[in-house]
């Protein structure tokens, strides 16, 4: 059914006109084939984000996971042999990595990459400038942008002198993923992607971290959660959870999903398709 | 064979030259002691000083060209170069920036260089368009009373004799190597400054290089004294592009600091690199050292090196004496066929002396640069300390990243330290970045910056701007 036109609204960046509707395929990602350095690793990944939704994919070490985002977000080294990705009505293999992020795709790192001499407050002053420029506005001032960054900082539970530091250098494990996380509270993209962000986090780290992802939950925001681990999903509780075994999402469900796959673990999914 | 009579001919005319034609502008190529009377006629130096020129001269061509250095180039055929050429003539010029190559003003553009600078950098007939004569001449009187020197080598040779006969090749003496020694038979340009005891020098002073005609060499002559408790901070070339076909440049500076002064000496070098196959780029052969003569005096060199085909440049300091402080931080960009053997000498002959060594060196393209370091600690210089960090990054895999630190240390009371690093800026730096919405030459230039940043803060405040955005125009392209 054609939605009326009260369900739709417009928007324009510098090259082209958006038009969105009120439930939209978000995120579509249609019999995805990728192969790294000869291998084949995902082997016909079918996925539906709409807005609004938060997705987690789940699933064994060497399933495919990290190799999803990896490939939205277009990292080198992933070569798509067929299907198709797309991103409210953009074809995203079509578009360079940036582009990619200034039209609201942000991947969140499993392991953030340090970049000496750089201060983190300059990255994210960059990102952000990035991003207006894309939308024809103008540089964000410099006391907007501080009061930005206190807020969001805060929010974070993280130090000013995190600003000041070079970006991710010598920063511990739980200090690196809040920090993927303030760059997404600051960039506000319109689909999070959240690569193994629990990974070496203790349990205080990850309510805040947890916290900061909740907070980025919003109607007209997808999220796309990977993960080994269940523990995660007690604090982000998912719309959908999808199981990716081989290269391929296997079984879909809601949050109890989930519970269940924490304890029966994934060999029980594993049958069932192969049966 | 005709080029040899052509040479012949081209010698004679420089005789008849030397005697009949003295209004001549500018000399054919060649060099002989006629050609360097010529100069040290048209300049008005006195006897002594041609004396000077001629005992270079003659050293000079009994010594050879330095083939130590990871550098390679053809040998340079000195008698093919112009040694003499007076500046354009005003008329000559382009009468406003509409008659220069847009090309260079959009690079100028890059560089966020003000407007009325760019004119003079392009060589627009100054006054035409310069209105900054009557602050220049603010500047002029503040010096005066100050008691501070600021003119050209050729005004203190005759103004100031006694300061040039007391300091002159001094500090780099005229048979230090092959190109000091030219440069000291044939110079024709370059800086005296001269701070009196005590005083601050109320300004940064600075000179540009300016552009000269076709096939002439280029010889600058810098010297810099700081009397007891002196300081100045200076500043030498500029970050925006030369359209310069002089091959062959060879500076020389000598910087020498009595008690309690301080020089600091800034430079930004951009001088024409040569075309994608590394032809046409300038060949910069320069000396530099400073000489803290003086007890608890601090030499502090800073330089920002970008252009040129090959670079072969060592600023040095010699820590004479107690307590004085040698400082050497550098940037080193290298793109396309660029060559760059570059570094320093630290040379510790007093007590409590102390050095410190920060060098970056950015190879990308197919070009090849050297990091080329020597710390001297003589038996004298007793507790004295060095401290070394040598950092080079790789853009691509098609360049080159060496390292050649020498220590000679003659005191078991010295601590020297050395630190170095290799990287590649990462492809997964690169995405990180990228993956954030910023385009990928504003990533490299940012990751390049974040290398260099513990070098352009030595830098005065807008060279440093300036430094950053030169940066990102030489890489442009280097990655991709």
């Amino acid at each position: 059914m054609a939605p009326g036109p009260d369900q739709t609204t417009y928007f324009g960046s510098p090259r082209r006109l958006i038009r969105i509707e009120k439930v939209m395929k978000m995120l579509e990602v249609k019999d995805l084939h990728v192969t790294v350095e000869g291998k084949e690793i995902l082997k016909g990944l079918t996925l539906t984000i709409n807005a609004g939704e938060v997705h987690a994919i789940m699933g064994p070490n060497g399933a495919g996971k990290s190799t999803l985002s990896a490939v939205i977000a277009g990292k080198d080294g992933y070569e798509v042999t067929s299907g198709s990705i797309t991103f409210e009505g953009q074809d995203v293999l079509e578009m360079e990595v940036e582009e990619r992020a200034l039209a609201g795709m942000l991947l969140g790192f499993q392991y953030p990459v340090e970049i000496p001499g750089v201060k983190n407050i300059y990255l994210l002053k960059a990102a952000l400038n990035a991003k207006r420029a894309a939308n024809g506005q103008e540089d964000i001032p410099a006391p907007e942008f501080m009061k930005l960054i206190k807020e969001k900082i805060a929010e974070m539970k993280m130090d000013a002198s995190f600003l000041q530091r070079s970006v991710n250098e010598g920063f511990s494990g739980g200090e690196k993923k809040r920090n993927e996380i303030l760059q997404m509270l600051v960039l506000q993209p319109r689909l999070a992607m959240l690569d193994e962000i629990d990974s070496g986090l203790d349990i205080d780290a990850m309510k805040v971290v947890a916290d900061g992802v909740n907070s980025l939950r919003a109607e007209d925001r997808g999220i796309l959660l990977v993960t080994h681990y269940q523990r995660l999903l007690d604090y982000i509780v998912p719309d959908r959870v999808h199981v990716l075994v081989d290269g391929r999402i296997v079984k879909s469900g809601d949050a109890e999903l989930a519970k269940k796959l924490e304890a029966q673990g994934y060999d029980w999914v594993q049958e069932e398709s192969a049966a | 064979m005709a080029s040899q009579e052509m040479e012949e001919l081209v010698r004679r005319d420089y005789k008849e030259g030397f005697v009949t034609d003295i209004e001549s502008d500018t000399l054919p190529p060649g060099l002989d002691e006629g050609v360097i009377a010529f100069i040290s006629n048209k300049k008005g130096e006195p006897a002594w000083m041609l004396e000077w020129r001629l005992d270079a001269y003659r050293k000079w061509l009994k010594m050879t060209p330095p083939s130590w250095a990871h550098l390679d180039y053809p040998p340079i055929d000195y008698q093919s170069i112009s040694y003499f050429s007076a500046p354009k003539r005003d008329e000559d010029r382009p009468q406003s920036l509409d008659e220069v190559d847009p090309k260079l003003l959009e690079t100028y553009e890059k560089l966020g260089i003000p407007l009325h600078e760019r004119a003079a950098l392009a060589g627009v007939a100054v006054d035409a368009v310069f209105d900054s004569v009557s602050v220049a001449t603010t500047f002029k009187k503040q010096l005066g009373e100050a008691g501070v020197i600021f003119c050209s080598i050729s005004e203190a040779i005759r103004d100031y004799p006694e300061l040039i006969k007391q300091y002159l090749g001094t500090v780099v003496p005229v048979t230090d190597n092959y190109f000091a020694a030219l440069n000291s038979a044939v110079f024709t340009d370059g800086s005296f400054v001269f701070v009196p005891k005590g005083v601050t020098c109320p300004m940064e002073l600075s000179t540009y290089f300016r552009i000269n005609a076709a096939n002439t060499g280029q010889f600058e002559r810098t010297l810099i004294i700081c009397e007891e408790g002196a300081q100045v901070s200076y500043l030498e070339g500029c970050t925006a592009p030369m359209r310069d076909e002089n091959q062959l440049h060879a500076a020389v500076v000598e910087l020498v600091t009595l008690d309690d002064a301080y020089i600091k000496y800034s430079t930004v070098q951009n001088w024409y690199p040569g075309d994608e196959d590394g032809k046409g780029g300038i060949y910069n052969f320069v000396t530099k050292r400073g000489d803290c003569r003086g007890d608890r005096s601090r030499i502090s060199w800073t330089q920002v090196e970008t252009g040129s085909a090959i670079t072969w440049k060592y600023p040095s300091c010699v820590l004479r004496g107690k307590d004085s402080i040698g400082e050497f931080y550098s940037v080193a960009v290298t793109n396309g066929r660029q060559q760059a053997d570059t570094g320093t000498k630290m040379i510790h002959i007093g007590e409590g002396t102390r050095s410190s060594i920060i060098s970056k060196g950015i190879s990308a393209g197919r070009s090849n640069q050297s990091y080329r370091g020597l710390v001297k600690i003589g038996p004298r210089a007793k507790g004295a300390r060095n401290f070394t960090q040598c950092d080079s990054l790789l853009i691509g895999d098609t360049c080159g990243a060496h390292t050649f630190p020498y220590q000679e240390i003659g005191n078991s009371t010295a601590t020297v330290e050395h630190e170095a690093t290799t990287s590649k800026i990462g492809e997964d730096q690169l995405f990180y970045c990228q993956s954030r919405g910023i385009s990928e030459e504003d990533a490299v230039s940012m990751i390049v910056n974040g290398f260099c940043k513990d070098v352009f803060q030595e830098l005065p405040m807008e060279f440093a701007v300036e430094a950053e955005a030169l940066l990102s125009v030489t890489l442009e392209g280097a990655v991709g």
